[in-house]
C-alpha cells in the first residue's frame, strides 16, 4: 500500500507536464500500482499510465459507439411494433440506448478525448462497435432475441465493469447494468409471449433465436488465447474475468431459460458436463466474427451510412444553435461579467 | 364567442377520446421514425421522449374509445380522427420542429382548459399538461434556435413555419364530448406563436389557415396522401396475424 502522502502527490498531478522527471513518473506509477492493488478507484486528475488511459478510451468510446450503433437495429421496428404497448416498450429502450452513449461519452471525456472526435473516429472507421450490431432485424421476434440474448450478454459482460478500476467508467456501468436488466427481461418476455402464441409467433421467436444465438457468443470477444488486450486490461482491473469465463457463464444462464421459453439453441454439441459442472458448447465460427469485424457483415455498410448521414444531415442545425448561443452569450455578455 | 355546448353523451366523449388519441398517436408515430436520425444525440433523448409521452396520451385516450390496438391497428385512414397537422412528414428538422411547435401550443392550451374543467377528459389532461409544457418548451428553444441562429437555420425555419400554416386552422374546429369549445383557444394560439416567431426574428405566415377544401378535413377522415403510407408501415405486422396478442 503507498502511503497516504505520496497517493495525496499523485492525485494532485495529472500525467501532463511531467515528462523526463523518472524519479516522480516512478513514484506514480507506484501508487497507481497501489491503488489497483487496493481495488480503490482511480479518478479523472489521478496520475495513470498512458497507456491505461488509451486502453481506456479506446474501451469506453467502443463501449458508447456500441450504444448509439446499436439504437439502429431495434428503431428498425418501432414503426412496426404490432401493440401499442410494445411500440412504447421499445421506445423506450431505445431512447434509453441513446442515453447510455450520452453517459459513455461523458466518462470517456474525463479521459481528455472528445466526443466530436470519437464520433468523428467512428464514422471514419478509426473505432469500431460491437459487432453484433452488424447483424439485421428481419422479424419482430428479433426485438425480443436481441433483447434476451444480445442484452443478456451485455449484462455478462458489464456487471464486473461496475467493479471497474476506473471511477467515472465504474458508475456509469452500475446505471447501465439496471437499465439493460430491466430490458432483457422485455425482450425475454416478449419472445415468451411469441413462444406461447400462435404456430406463427413461435416459429418466429425460434428463427430469431437460431440466428442470434452464435453472434451473441461472439460478443464476448476472441477466445482467450487469442485475446490481445486481455493480459494487461485484466492485471489493470478494467477487466475482471477472460472472454471465455464470461461467454461459459452466458451459456449456463441461457440454456435453462431457453428450456422455460419453450425454445431451443441452435446447437447440436449443447450438453450438460456433469465432471465440470457446465455446459459444452460446440465451435463458433471465428471467420465469420472476424469477417463481421473488418467490416464485411451483413449490415456494416449501412449502419454507418445510417449514422454518417444523420450527422452530416444535422450539420446545420448543430451550426444554428452555436450560432444561437454565440449571439445570445455576446448580448448577455455585460450582466455575466 | 363561447358556443353553449351541448350536453355531452358517452358517444360523443368516444368521439373527443378518438379524435385526441389519433392526434396523439399519430404525431407520435411521426417522431418514433426519427429514432437514430437525430441531428445531435441529445435530440434522440428528446424526440423520444417526447413520442413516448404522446404515446401514454394516446392509449389512455384510446382506451377511452374502445380497444387501443383494435383503434390502432384495425381502422382504415377514412376512420382516423387525427388533424392532418400532425400526419404530416418529418421533413428536415426544421419541419418537425415548426409542427411540433404549433401542435404542443395547442395542445397546452387544451389541456390546461380540459384540467380545470369537469369533463371525463380533466383527469387525463391534468396529468399531460405537464408533458405538452415541456414539449412546448423544446420546440420554441429550437424555433430560437434555428430562426435566430444561422442563415440557413433561418431560412429553413421560415420556410417550414410556411408550408405548415395551413394546416393550422383545423385545430380549432369544434369537437363534440369536450366542456369548451376550441375556438376560444385560437387567440391565444396565435399570440403564443406569433410572439415565439418574432422573438426568432420570423415573420408571422400569411398564407390561409386551412386549406380550400379541407377545411376540418382530418376530423371527418379525409387525410393527406402520405398518411396512408404511415398506416401501411404502422398496421401491416399486427394485420399479418389476425387475433394474434404480442
Amino acid at each position: 500500500m503507498a502511503t497516504a502522502a505520496a497517493h495525496q502527490t499523485a492525485r494532485t498531478h495529472g500525467s501532463a507536464g511531467q515528462e523526463g522527471d523518472i524519479d516522480a513518473d516512478d513514484t506514480y506509477q507506484r501508487v497507481f500500482d497501489a491503488t489497483v492493488a487496493a481495488d480503490e478507484r482511480i479518478e479523472p486528475r489521478d496520475w495513470m499510465p498512458d497507456a491505461y488511459r488509451a486502453t481506456l478510451v479506446r474501451q469506453i468510446a467502443q463501449h458508447a459507439h456500441s450504444e448509439i450503433i446499436g439504437m439502429q437495429p431495434e428503431a428498425n421496428w418501432i414503426t412496426r411494433a404490432p401493440s401499442l404497448r410494445r411500440k412504447a416498450i421499445l421506445m423506450a429502450k431505445v431512447q434509453d440506448e441513446a442515453g447510455h452513449g450520452l453517459y459513455l461519452y461523458s466518462a470517456a471525456e474525463t479521459l481528455g478525448a472528445s466526443r466530436e472526435d470519437l464520433l468523428d473516429k467512428l464514422h471514419t472507421g478509426r473505432q469500431k462497435y460491437s459487432s453484433i450490431f452488424n447483424y439485421p432485424t428481419l422479424t419482430w421476434a428479433d426485438v425480443g432475441a436481441i433483447g434476451w440474448l444480445v442484452d443478456g450478454a451485455a449484462i455478462t459482460n458489464q456487471v464486473p465493469l461496475c467493479r471497474c478500476s476506473y471511477g467515472p467508467y465504474a458508475r456509469a456501468m452500475v446505471r447501465v447494468c439496471k437499465e439493460e436488466s430491466f430490458h432483457q427481461r422485455q425482450g425475454y418476455e416478449l419472445l415468451l409471449a411469441l413462444s406461447r402464441g400462435t404456430t406463427e409467433q413461435h416459429a418466429m421467436a425460434q428463427d430469431a433465436v437460431d440466428r442470434w444465438w452464435w453472434p451473441s457468443l461472439m460478443m464476448f470477444g476472441p477466445p482467450d488465447d487469442e485475446s490481445a488486450h486481455s493480459a494487461q486490461s485484466m492485471a489493470w482491473k478494467i477487466k475482471r474475468h477472460s472472454n471465455d469465463e464470461l461467454r461459459r457463464r452466458f451459456v449456463d444462464i441461457c440454456v435453462p431459460q431457453a428450456e422455460s421459453l419453450g425454445l431451443t439453441l441452435p446447437d447440436p454439441d449443447l450438453k450438460w458436463n456433469e465432471e465440470r459442472g457446465h455446459y459444452d458448447f460446440g465451435p463458433i465460427d471465428w471467420t465469420e466474427f472476424k469477417e463481421v469485424l473488418k467490416g464485411n457483415g451483413p449490415c456494416n455498410e449501412q449502419r454507418i451510412t445510417q449514422r454518417k448521414a444523420a450527422h452530416d444531415e444535422g450539420a446545420w442545425v448543430r451550426e444554428s444553435a452555436a450560432a444561437y448561443a454565440a449571439k445570445h452569450s455576446t448580448r448577455t455578455g455585460v450582466e455575466q461579467a | 364567442m363561447t358556443r353553449e355546448a351541448p350536453a355531452p353523451t358517452a358517444a360523443h366523449t368516444a368521439d373527443a377520446a378518438l379524435a385526441l388519441g389519433d392526434d396523439a398517436l399519430v404525431l407520435s408515430h411521426r417522431l418514433g421514425e426519427l429514432m437514430g436520425h437525430a441531428p445531435v444525440l441529445e435530440e434522440e433523448v428528446a424526440l423520444a421522449n417526447i413520442a413516448l409521452d404522446l404515446l401514454g396520451q394516446a392509449r389512455i385516450l384510446l382506451s377511452m374509445a374502445g380497444d387501443e390496438d383494435e383503434l390502432a391497428y384495425l381502422r382504415e385512414e377514412r376512420a382516423f380522427r387525427n388533424v392532418q397537422l400532425v400526419e404530416q412528414p418529418n421533413g428536415d428538422f426544421a419541419h418537425t420542429i415548426a409542427r411540433q411547435l404549433y401542435f404542443s401550443t395547442y395542445q397546452h392550451l387544451l389541456y390546461d382548459r380540459l384540467a380545470a374543467g369537469r369533463s371525463p377528459f380533466a383527469g387525463l389532461a391534468a396529468k399531460a399538461v405537464k408533458e405538452v409544457a415541456y414539449h412546448r418548451d423544446h420546440a420554441e428553444q429550437w424555433t430560437l434556435r434555428l430562426g435566430d441562429g444561422t442563415e440557413t437555420g433561418h431560412e429553413r425555419m421560415g420556410r417550414a413555419c410556411t408550408a405548415l400554416w395551413r394546416f393550422t386552422g383545423e385545430l380549432f374546429r369544434p369537437l363534440d364530448g369536450l366542456d369548451l369549445d376550441p375556438a376560444d383557444l385560437e387567440p391565444a394560439w396565435l399570440e403564443s406563436v406569433g410572439d415565439i416567431l418574432g422573438r426568432a426574428g420570423l415573420a408571422v405566415p400569411d398564407g390561409p389557415r386551412t386549406g380550400a377544401w379541407t377545411a376540418g378535413a382530418g376530423r371527418e377522415g379525409l387525410h393527406t396522401e402520405p398518411f396512408g403510407w404511415m398506416l401501411a408501415e404502422m398496421q401491416h405486422l399486427h394485420r399479418s396475424h389476425p387475433g394474434a396478442t404480442w
